[in-house]
This record gives C-alpha cells, structure tokens and sequence, in this order.
C-alpha cells in the first residue's frame, strides 16, 4: 500500500487534534484490518455487540505467538513480576478480581463509598482553583488547565482512595507515563508493548509493595481493605492486590486527566453552553455535559486488547479466530445509523447511549467516581473563572492515541470569582 | 418523586447505585432493588443515576432544564379544519378520532403515551377495573414486601403526559363491536372509533372457597394484595407456607428469608420454576432456595388448610400425609386472563387469552381479523415466527411495553406503516441475591446445555435447543452477556453451541430440557385459545356457486 489506509492516519499524531473526520471515514467500513494484522471495529452497533460477546477474550494469550514465558520483572531489583490486572483477564478469575475490588469501592458492601468523596472532590476543586489566583504569568491570568488542574485533581482523588501519600507522586509519575506510552500502538508492536506494560506494572506493584510493609495497622482505604478484607473470596492475594492497584493507580488519573481537559476545551469551544453551565440555574446540566462529553470528546478513544477465541462474523466479515479486535468507542459513539446528530455537541439529548465507558463485563471499573470528579470540576471552572479564552486553538495534543487529550490547554482569564459559601452549596453538585 | 427502572434492559452494571445510594441497591452480584417513589431530597442524585446507566433503562417524571417538573399541556383537538378535503382519512382519526384502551396497566399507559407521542391529539379514554392510575407491579413481590418501599407506592411515572379522561374503578363488563361501545359496570357506555383491550391478568384464587377466606390466605397480584401480605410478614408469623413454585412464588419465599421468616414452598411439579425455565435449570434454583434457607417441597400437594375457630389459618395438610402449622399462606398458583368481559363479542377470546396478529389486530371468533379493535400485554396471545408462529401469550413486564407501544401506533397508521410486533420475549426474576434474566421461550425446548460459568457458583448461562437450533437462553447472575444469546436465537442458530467462549465449563454437553409441555410439532393456529378437537369456529353463512 502505497498510501497509509484510513486507521493508521488515524494513529498518525498529524491527526491528533481532529479525528472525527478520519473516524466518520473509517465507519464506512465497519471492520478493517490494520497494517499490523489486527482488526479495526468502529461502528456503534457492531461494537456493542463484541463488548458483550463471549467469543472474544480480553487475555492476550489468546494471540498465536503471543509471548507469555517472559514475565515482566521490575526493572530494578526485586520480587518478580505479577499477575495480570483484571483488565487483562477473562471469566471467571475476571469476575471474582472485579467483585473484590468492588466490595472495597461500591454497591453492595460500600455502597455509600463514592456518594460520601463528593464534598471531598469539591473540596480538591476549591482549592486547585484557589490558587489559580497566584499563578499569574507574563503579565497576563493565565492558566494551564492540564497541568495546574486536570492532572492533579484526580491523582489527589485516587491518592486518598487508594490510601497512597500524595507526595509520592513524583515516584510514580514515571512509571505511569511508561504504563501509557506501553498503551500507545505507535511505539511498537502489540506483544513488545506488553512487555513494557508488565515491567511498569512491576515497578509500580515493587512501590505498593514497600508502602503496605511500611503502613502499620489498615485504614479505611482501598487497599487495606483489599488486604484485609473479609467476605468469601477475601483477601486478595498480595499480587493480585498490587497488580490491580497498580492499575487503579494509573487509570484512575490518566483518563480523567483527558475528560476534564476535553471538557473544558469542548465548553470553551461553546460558549452558550458554558454561560448555561455559569449562570447555575439548572441543576441537572453538568450531569448532561459529562455524558455528552464521554460520548462527544471520550477520554479512551478505543479499546486495543479483545482476541478471538473463535471465528467471528462482524457485519458481514469474518474476524478469524487468533486476531486482536481495536474497539473504537470514540467513532461508535458518533455513528450516525444510531446518534442523531452526532457531531454536535448536545447536552440536551434526550438519549444519550455511548460507549464512553466501553460495556459488559469491563465497563469501565472508575466511571462512578469519574463522573462526579468531571462534573464538579468543570461545573466549578465554569463558574469561578471571569471571561475565560483558549491561548490555542487546538491546543497540543498529548502523543497518546487512545488516551487522547491536551497536553496542555492554556486559558487566559479575567479573575477568579470566590467559592460560594458552603451554605448556599447544595448537597453535592448543584 | 416517580421511578421506574425497565430491567429487562437493566444489565447490572450498578452505576445508579453508585450515585443514589439510598434509592437504588444492588442485592448479590447484580440484582437492583430500588425505591419507586423516593423523596424529593433525592432528586438530584437519582437525575445522576439515570444518566449514569449505560444502558438507559431508568425513567423518572420529566423535568425541564431548570428541574422543574414538566406540566405537559393538554392536548387541544385542532380546531376544524376548513379544507377537510385534503385530510386522509388517517389523518383525520389522528385528530379528531376517539380511542378506548381498557386496563389502566403498564401496557394501557405506554399504549396512552406512544399514542399521544406519535401526534393523536384525538379523544382518549381510559378504563380500569382497580381504583388506582397505572402502577408497577414487579416490585410489589420484592422491594414492597422487605419493607423498601410501600405497596401504595409504585404508581408509573409520566402518567400525566397522556392526556386522558380516566375512568378507574369501573370494570368493563362488555364490549358491542357492532355498535363500537364498551360496557361499564355502572350501566354507562363508552363509545370508540378504536380500542384497545389490555385487560391483563388477575391472580388465580386458592380453589377452595371457604379455605381461600382463612384469614392469612394471600394471593399475590395487586397493592391491597400485597399491603396485607406485608402487613401479615410484619406480625411475625411462625411459619409461611407458599404454594407454587413460579417466579411470584420464589420471589415471595425469597422476601420472607430476607425477612428472617420460616418458609415452607409446596409444589407438585418436580423443581420450583418448571414450568417456565424446565427442571433442570429448575433443579438449580431449588439447591438455591434450600441455600437460603427455604423448607422447599417438591411433588407435593397442599391438600387442605385449617383454620381455627375465629376463622384464622392454622395448619395445612399435604398430599403426602404431612401436615405443617402455619400463619400466613400465600397461593402463587399463576394467572387467570381477564377475558370474561368479552364473551359474547364475538372476538377470539378464551382461557388463553385474546388472539391477535402480529399487528395486534385482534381476530374474531372466525379467525377473521378485526380493523378496529387491538390488543396488547399479558392478555394478548399473537403468532411468533422464531416460535413456529405458536400463538404465544407472554406474561412479561418487557412484552407489555413492546406490544403496547406497537399496538399504539398501528392503531394511529395506515395499513403500509404498520410495524409486526416480533420481539423475542424476555424476562427476570430477582430473588435470593440472584438475577435470573431469560431471552426466548425456554418452555420450547428439548435440550439445554451450560455454555458460560458455574452451576454450583450460580454464575452461568444455560442455553436451550430445539431440535437443533438455539431457542431460549437463561442466565443466573451473569446478565451482560444475554444480548449476545439473543442475537443467536433470532438467527436461529445451530443448537448445541460449538464455538468457543470465555468462561467455558468443562462439561458442556446438553441435556434434556425437562420442560412440562413440549412444544406442538406443527404450527397450529389456535385463535380461540381452544385446542383444535374442540373447533370453536362457528360457519356463519354456507356459499353457493
């Protein structure tokens, strides 16, 4: 082929700023095969249909060649590599992680567990934004909401869930950006890229490792509870625990870094609706923003570890058994044959069914807790930030194409509005 | 507030639970309870769960933008048009015409709102036997029993929005198709241009007249029914007993567990749900009740029940000689169809119901199908075309909603818009921590097999077979994967399942179903709800060359 095919333009940083076109392209055939053998499935229906199909794992072993002898050591000294986290498992040893790690996190056993962070997560917002005031640059108020604000509000969030001490972020930050550089496909082959994978997962688990030894007694956070915890399956067992933590960890942070900062781009890019967002008179528009948003602008634009266990039949073409599937959530989410109107952004919709979070079994483990994290955050931005303006518009793309976002979005802005007393603060969001 | 969560959509992914944890609760791995009229303190956080569910399957009152509820106003008939000339005739019903539907039901109220939806803006009238608006029924034998919510409390959402002249309380008692009017108990009449009948079910009574007034003998259908019941849990009793293993039967038995209450379940078939999902999947269900606690017979007969000398239930006597002391009893023996009103209508009415096509169009005595006169939910029974075109009549929460919205449009659409109502039927059952969800007919079925997890874990997805193709699927706690089953059943694929799955369990060979009735070897287009041999089609004029 003379000429890169429609996917790998696609994966091409050129396109970054603006894949839609290219996706709208792309769902002109529902399923193709990619220059590296896998295959590309990105309209709406098909894809649901393979999010809830049992022919197809989530366990890479299932690749013919697939090179499982090696196991990931850390990359310095240490204890040996550990399992795989659940993202990369299949029923039912996926089923049973995914209940452990959710009777420390949700319904039923810590049903309250999210609902009772909210004021937390406002709390982070208030003051991340607070300070905002002294970050006055080059004469101008100017502020990168990458760096000074989408980046550490969450990892804040998943450092207090987790039980891990903020100040280590400097620790693991490297080794999560190794995780997500070992996510991206343009950094090399699928099976190599796992193993790159595995070593940072190492390092990071080497890290958990050493912070339970240090901890005395468990606390109420994720963790401890994982370790100690009770119920008919428990404890996980401590590779499991440091592998999914791990995993926890980098997720928690690296994707919602993206909805917040594509949120804030998206609002700025219309501003009648972050006017409606500002002005508060109605209460239930940041929950609309969002979903629009992880339909519209989704942090995760596709998925890259689903395999064949057998042959498949996807709209007519057959994906042989032993291939990698790419889900593109992000082209199905604006499939036209099932979203009206997909390329406008709409909070109004009156049906909003997208594949932000993926579907069946790995739906997203994080997205009770990134929702409320992306609709306090921006509906806070909204309203303390006076007359807000991109610098850029696009701005610079982070390289990462399937965690896709701005690595940095520069806003110019008149001044920060005060926090409203916490008395006229509904419960929650409003 | 007003909430309704459509479960057959519902695939536990427990995002609402997360978000209003006070309103919505997950039970075991995926199974959702939730309060159907939460406080208005709530809304915000139930506004967040509905948009949080990826599958969009909760309902809630309307609101505007500025969370004000959405007061719909009523729909005005256009004033007459002057150049009536150029109206169809379609269109001129759609304006100005006059729709009964009778049952004031889930199916009565989606039929009401696709009506009023798809722009009929002509005269709407509704009829219902019970004094109150639509209401839900599948939490009155979970969440209203245990105490989360109230029996008075699961009136439907949005019943407003419809626009219609109510007129509850008042059952039906004819209907004279020659002069398109229904019959009311009180003497009046209520004249159409078209009707729809979903008159539903009612609970099939104990037998036994004098034993059935045994004071705590409950049945198990509607909000009185189920507020005494709960009042009767409430009080303590020593022991319950249950007769019928069905969906309404387990899922009592499963409250009163919860509830910490001894529990006898009598039936006379082999295992408890037979009669829906076959005995082998049955068999599981029974080692899941005996789990929990539940004193569960099977092949036994409750031959009579005792009261004392105030006339208050004491002890029942079994078909095996037992005999077992008990306070409350609760006959879950199935259905009846509300179909009496109709005899003499000459429609296609009868124990199983009324015949219609796929259209909904009901058939008359003759087999002849009717122009005006539609009908939907638990009382219709249409051909199914996966199914042999069997007339099925589905008692499903899911198939009350389809076929009424279906029914609803065809009533207001020229013949060459008209839509077949061909879904496949769905159905759940939460009880026990358990979600059971089943795609297809399992009753049509000879073999079933395990194609997906554990039995013993009760984590799994049985799928059945007849004569080689897939037919039905049933899963335990393992809902997210019944689209794909379903998929499968429409392209009637080959039956025993050969691909390879994750999850797969060792043994995967297919046993026999063990369903009560096996299906009819020929289609046999049954309109009356009579067998064949009993030839209820009347020759009303002989032809003569």
């Amino acid at each position: 082929m003379s000429q890169d095919s429609v996917w790998e333009q696609i994966l091409d940083y050129s396109s970054r700023a603006d894949p839609f076109p290219l996706y709208a392209e792309l769902r002109r055939t529902p399923v193709v095969r990619a220059q590296d053998g896998s295959y590309v499935v990105s309209t709406f229906q098909e894809i649901v249909a393979l999010l809830g199909d049992p022919r197809l794992s989530s366990d890479p072993h299932n690749l013919p060649g697939y090179d499982a002898e090696a196991p990931a050591q850390a990359s310095g000294e240490g204890p040996p590599g550990l399992p795989p986290s659940v993202i990369f498992i299949d029923p039912p040893e996926h089923d049973r992680i995914r209940r452990l790690l959710t009777r420390n996190f949700g319904p039923p056993h810590r049903p309250g567990r999210i609902d009772g962070m909210i004021p937390d997560l406002l709390e982070i917002v208030t003051s991340l934004i607070d300070d905002f005031a002294g970050k006055d640059r080059s004469g101008t108020r100017r502020v990168d909401i990458v760096d000074d604000f989408a980046y550490p509000f969450p990892v804040t969030v998943i450092c207090r869930l987790l039980g891990v001490p903020r100040e280590d972020e400097p620790r693991f930050h490297a080794w999560s950006e190794a995780l997500i550089e070992a996510g991206d496909p343009t950094t090399g082959e699928f099976a190599e890229r796992q193993r790159r994978r595995s070593t940072a997962n190492a390092d990071i688990g080497q890290y958990f490792a050493r912070l339970l030894d240090a901890r005395g007694e468990p606390g109420d956070d994720l963790l401890s509870g994982l370790v100690s915890g009770d119920g008919p399956e428990a404890p996980m067992p401590l590779k499991e625990v440091l592998a999914n933590a791990a995993l926890l960890l980098v997720a928690g942070h690296e994707t919602t870094v993206n909805l917040i900062a594509n949120g804030m781009l998206t609002l700025l890019r219309h501003p009648e609706v972050l006017d409606r967002l500002r002005r508060g008179d109605e209460p239930d528009l940041a929950v609309r923003v969002v979903e629009e948003l992880l339909r519209y602008e989704p942090p995760v634009q596709f998925l890259e570890n689903r395999f064949t266990l057998d042959d498949i039949e996807v709209a007519g073409t057959i994906i042989p058994r032993g291939s990698r599937v790419n889900l593109v959530l992000a082209a199905g989410s604006r499939d036209p044959a099932d979203v009206p109107d997909p390329d406008r952004f709409d909070p109004d919709r009156e049906h909003n069914e997208h594949l932000g979070f993926g579907g069946g079994i790995h739906y997203c483990f994080g997205a009770p807790l990134a929702r409320p994290e992306a609709q306090i955050a921006l509906t806070e931005l909204a309203r303390r930030l006076e007359n807000p303006r991109l610098v850029a518009d696009p701005p610079r793309y982070r390289p990462n194409p399937v965690l896709r976002g701005p690595r940095h979005l520069l806003v110019e802005f008149d001044g920060i509005s005060p926090t409203r007393p916490a008395s006229k603060r509904p419960t929650t969001l409003g | 507030m007003k909430v309704v969560v459509d479960l057959t959509r519902c695939q536990g992914y427990a995002q609402c639970a997360f978000a209003a944890p006070d309103v919505f609760t997950i039970q075991g791995d995926e199974a959702l309870l939730y309060d159907p009229a939460p406080d208005d303190a709530q809304r915000e956080k139930i506004v967040r769960a509905a948009a949080a569910c990826p599958v969009q399957a909760i309902a809630l009152e309307r609101y505007d933008r500025f969370g004000r509820e959405e007061v719909r106003r009523p729909h005005q008939p256009p004033e007459a048009v002057a150049h009536a000339a150029a109206v169809s005739p379609e269109e001129a019903f759609k304006r100005n015409g006059r729709i009964v539907i009778v049952g004031a039901s889930l199916a009565g109220l989606q039929a009401g709102r696709t009506l009023r939806r798809d722009g009929f803006t002509g005269s709407l009238t509704v009829i219902g036997d019970e004094p109150y608006p639509p209401y839900d029924r599948p939490p009155l034998s979970k969440q209203v029993l245990i105490g989360q919510a109230s029996a008075r409390a699961t009136a439907l959402p949005r019943r407003d929005e419809i626009d219609a002249h109510w007129r509850l309380g008042v059952p039906a008692t004819g209907l004279d198709l020659r002069g398109k009017h229904v019959l009311l108990a009180d003497g009046q009449t209520v004249g159409f241009d078209r009707l729809l009948i979903a008159t539903g079910l009612r609970a099939r009574p104990w037998p036994n007249e004098a034993e059935a007034r045994l004071d705590g003998m409950f049945t198990v259908r509607t909000p009185d029914d189920v507020e005494g019941l709960r009042q009767a849990l409430t009080a303590g009793p020593g022991r319950v007993l249950v007769i019928g293993a069905g969906f309404t039967g387990c899922e009592v038995a499963s409250a009163c567990r919860e509830l910490d209450l001894a529990v006898t379940v009598v039936d006379r078939g082999p295992a408890p749900l037979t009669g829906a999902l076959g005995a082998v999947i049955g068999g599981v269900a029974a080692e899941m009740m005996r789990g929990h606690g539940v004193d569960l017979r099977c092949g036994v007969q409750v031959a009579a029940l005792e009261g004392d000398g105030d006339g208050r239930l004491r002890r029942a006597r079994l078909s095996d000689g037992s005999t077992l002391d008990v306070d409350v009893a609760v006959a879950a023996l199935g259905s009846i169809r509300n179909v009496e009103w109709l005899e003499g209508s000459g429609l296609a009415a009868g124990v199983w119901g009324v015949g219609c096509d796929a259209g909904c169009r009901a058939f008359d005595l003759n087999g002849v199908v009717t122009d005006d006169v539609f009908v939907a939910g638990d009382v219709a029974r249409s051909p199914h075309p996966v199914y042999g075109y069997q007339f099925l009549a589905l008692e499903h929460w899911g198939n009350a909603v389809a076929q009424a919205e279906i029914a609803a449009h065809n009533m207001i659409s020229a013949q060459s818009e008209r839509w077949p109502h061909l879904a496949l039927p769905e159905f759940w059952s939460t009880q026990f921590g358990t979600e059971i969800k089943s795609v297809g007919v399992p009753t049509y079925a000879d073999h079933v097999v395990i194609a997906q997890g554990s039995v013993v874990e009760r984590r799994f997805v049985a799928v059945y077979g007849y004569r080689g193709r897939i037919t039905a699927a049933v899963a335990f706690n393992q809902a997210k994967w019944l689209e794909f089953y379903e998929r499968l059943i429409d392209r009637a694929a080959p039956f025993p399942p050969s691909f390879r799955t994750v999850d797969e369990p060792a043994d995967r060979r297919p046993v026999a179903a063990e369903v009560p009735d096996g299906p009819t070897p020929q289609a046999t287009v049954v309109v009356t709800g009579h067998r064949p041999s009993e030839r209820r089609a009347t020759l009303v004029r002989k032809t003569y060359l």
